[in-house]
């Protein structure tokens, strides 16, 4: 990887944190409402996997998905817009964290169902098929999400059918409170692909690099075989499930123990040590995106709300 | 009489049963040492033990599935869905297991088990997570819903409800659960398929169940300011629907409007208006009339989400509407 893309995945990386503690803050001041469940200590995982695609490769994702919009091309004004509900939102307001998605950055969207949208992931993959291109979706989903019928159908349809979808589980250790040993049947698992002939692989997610090598890996391995590959990737989040999670099913001290290998230090000491960058080159852009998250809290802020004609709007392509 | 909040209430339904009768128990996800997204099985872990509070891997099928057969075979589970939302993720078990079995195979079945469910918008949850489609599960025989409006019904209810030899889907209001009310103290049930009168009045009918009680006894108190004195019905049970208290209420006043959360179309007020007209038209003295959600799917804004919520003001033109 080129010198300046490294500094981009850096910039990526500490723009998801920033945003999203900024979002915080304005969750606790009331000015965000609904779910928002936040990325932090994840942020290695969706910058290193979408490094690895091309533009025309698709991505979707469930509701931990401010990340993932910020990594695939969407502004942070508008981020930040959509979680203050704002008409200038990617969603206009209507959708809120939960729902981000932008088709014309190949971003297809945060999901709330657990698990809903991987069928629909294949479905993606299957508009490609029959236009006959070669086009790769990245589905990613959590590891609670492996345990629901969804999972299972869409994963042996895209096999079946021989579909190009990169499925990624975040195994971030929980889905909400249920540590992954109480809810599946395997804890490692990369081996429910095993059950459906799939190739498979992990990754550490808290390393963007390894997670970028491992996905650039199985998206050539998809394209050129046409057929799909499951990646599981090892991670955690640092903050609760979603705002106001009083996370009695896990211990501080485990949650310190992750937090010691935070992705973003781990690829700044990465940085420094492959003499990638500089201190100060590194600096600086923690200091841009300090800038332009303050500039995308005052876009948000200024923005107009959707107005009641809005409300009617967008429920019927045709009328 | 004791004043508790409609989670203590449901919460101590639950408790009063479990110790009741052993072959309660209850499964879902994060009910256990999460303590419920709601927090009413907060400490039931804890008191009951994992055998009893049984927290499930994210697989709805699942959950009503292994209800459904363990009800078969005598015990009495209680699943909760987290919200009534992704109850659409196991409707087969809802409206193709729980509700035909006992009929499609001459009685031999049995299911007695309680589905609770939390519906309802205002959270800014977003269009999937928000929705009141009580009236598409009152739809299907086979089934009962019940959905209280106070803590003491809420209480009463569930408690007939876990005996009740009957799938039973038990439908809670996500902005309810810290409205509080009055509970006798002491054991006591009320039973299913009962409308009640909850405010007494002379000049028009409110029929309504859950969220809708909640507005439309503050519209009540509004309308009464204007002298105008509102009975007010509380359906409580969709399926099976009592009308008598609601005919009685109407033959007396010959006006009324229905309440409801939900979508206007096809739901809980379509029913409860044509079962009058069916069943009392010569006691009509005007068009009655339905306060509803509006037909869009629940926007995360704010703003847009309480305007296509039906409000009190809504109920309040709605009554004066009917006086004219
Ligand atoms: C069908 C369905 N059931 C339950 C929920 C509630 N819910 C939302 S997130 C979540 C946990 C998901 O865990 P996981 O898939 O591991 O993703 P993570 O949140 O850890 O990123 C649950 C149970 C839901 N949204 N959809
Ligand atoms: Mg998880």
């Amino acid at each position: 990887m080129k010198k300046e893309q490294l500094l981009d995945l850096y910039y990526q990386m500490v723009l998801i944190r920033r945003v999203e503690e900024r979002g915080a803050e304005l969750y606790q001041a009331g000015k965000i409402g609904g779910f928002m469940h936040l990325y932090i200590g994840q942020e290695a995982v969706s910058t290193g996997l979408i490094a690895a695609r091309e533009p025309r490769d698709r991505v979707i994702t469930a509701y931990r998905d401010h990340g993932v919009a910020l990594n695939c091309g969407i502004s942070s004004n508008e981020v930040m817009a959509e979680l203050l509900g704002k008409a200038t939102g990617m969603s206009k307001g209507k959708g809120g964290s939960m729902h981000m998605a932008d088709t014309s950055k190949n971003m297809w969207g945060g999901h709330a169902i657990v698990g809903g949208h991987l069928p629909i992931a294949s479905g993606l993959a299957l508009g490609d098929q029959y236009a006959g291109n070669d086009n790769v979706t990245i589905c990613m989903f959590g590891d609670g999400a492996t345990n629901i019928g969804y999972f299972h159908e869409a994963l042996n349809l895209a096999k079946t059918w021989g579909l190009r979808v990169l499925w990624v589980c975040e195994n971030n250790q929980y889905g909400m409170g249920t540590a992954v040993e109480r809810a599946s049947a395997v804890t490692e698992i990369r081996q429910k692909a095993e059950g459906y002939g799939m190739k498979n692989g992990q990754a550490d997610g808290m390393d963007v690099m390894k997670v970028y090598e491992a996905a650039r890996e199985a998206i050539d391995y998809i394209r050129k075989e046409g057929q799909p590959y499951l990646l599981e990737v090892d991670t955690y989040r640092f903050r609760g499930h979603s705002m106001g999670d009083p996370e009695r099913y896990r211990k501080a001290e485990e949650v310190k123990q992750w937090q010691e290998n935070d992705p973003i230090g781990i690829f700044n000491k990465y940085l420094l040590d492959k003499k990638a960058a500089t201190r100060k080159q590194l600096d600086e852009i923690e200091a841009r995106v300090e800038e332009e998250v303050t500039k995308a809290v005052e876009f948000a802020e200024a923005s107009p709300e959707p107005t009641m004609e809005d409300l009617f709007k967008d429920i019927y392509a045709d009328n | 009489m004791a004043k508790i909040t409609m989670r203590e209430a449901i919460s101590q339904a639950l408790m009063e049963e479990m110790d009741r009768d052993p072959a309660v128990f209850i499964l879902g996800e994060e009910v256990g040492v999460w303590g419920g997204t709601y927090a009413v099985t907060k400490g039931f872990y804890d008191k009951y033990g994992a055998a009893r509070v049984k927290d499930t891997p994210i697989a709805e099928n699942a959950i009503l599935g292994a209800a459904i057969g363990a009800a078969m075979v005598g015990q009495r589970p209680i699943a909760e869905l987290m919200t009534i939302n992704f109850a659409f993720s196991a409707m087969d078990y809802i409206v193709n297991q729980a509700a035909k079995l006992r009929y499609m195979f001459g009685g031999q079945f049995t299911l007695p088990m309680v589905i609770r469910a939390v519906g309802g918008g205002g959270r800014q949850l977003g269009a999937t997570h928000s929705q009141t489609p009580d009236a598409i599960f009152a739809h299907f025989p086979g089934l009962k819903v019940v959905s209280p409006g106070t803590p003491e019904d809420a209480k009463g209810l569930l408690k007939s409800a876990i005996r009740s030899n009957d799938p039973i889907l038990f439908i809670e209001h996500a902005t309810m659960y810290q409205v509080r009310g009055e509970v006798p103290e002491g054991e006591y049930t009320i039973p299913i398929g009962k409308s009640k009168v909850q405010r007494p009045g002379k000049d028009l009918t409110i029929v309504t169940y859950c969220k809708g009680l909640e507005l439309s006894m503050k519209a009540a108190d509004e309308l009464a300011k204007e002298g105008i004195e509102a009975e007010i019905v509380d359906l409580r049970t969709l399926r099976p629907l009592d009308m008598e208290p609601v005919l009685e209420s109407f033959k007396k006043t010959n006006r009324a409007i229905v309440v409801e959360e939900g979508w206007k179309s096809y739901g809980v007020g379509s029913e409860v208006v044509s079962r009058i007209y069916e069943e009392a038209f010569d006691y009509v003295d005007a068009p009655i009339l339905r306060v509803a959600q509006k037909e869009v799917p629940l926007p995360y804004n704010r703003t847009l989400e309480q305007a296509a919520l039906p409000q009190v003001p809504d109920i309040i033109v709605a009554a004066k509407e009917v006086l004219k």
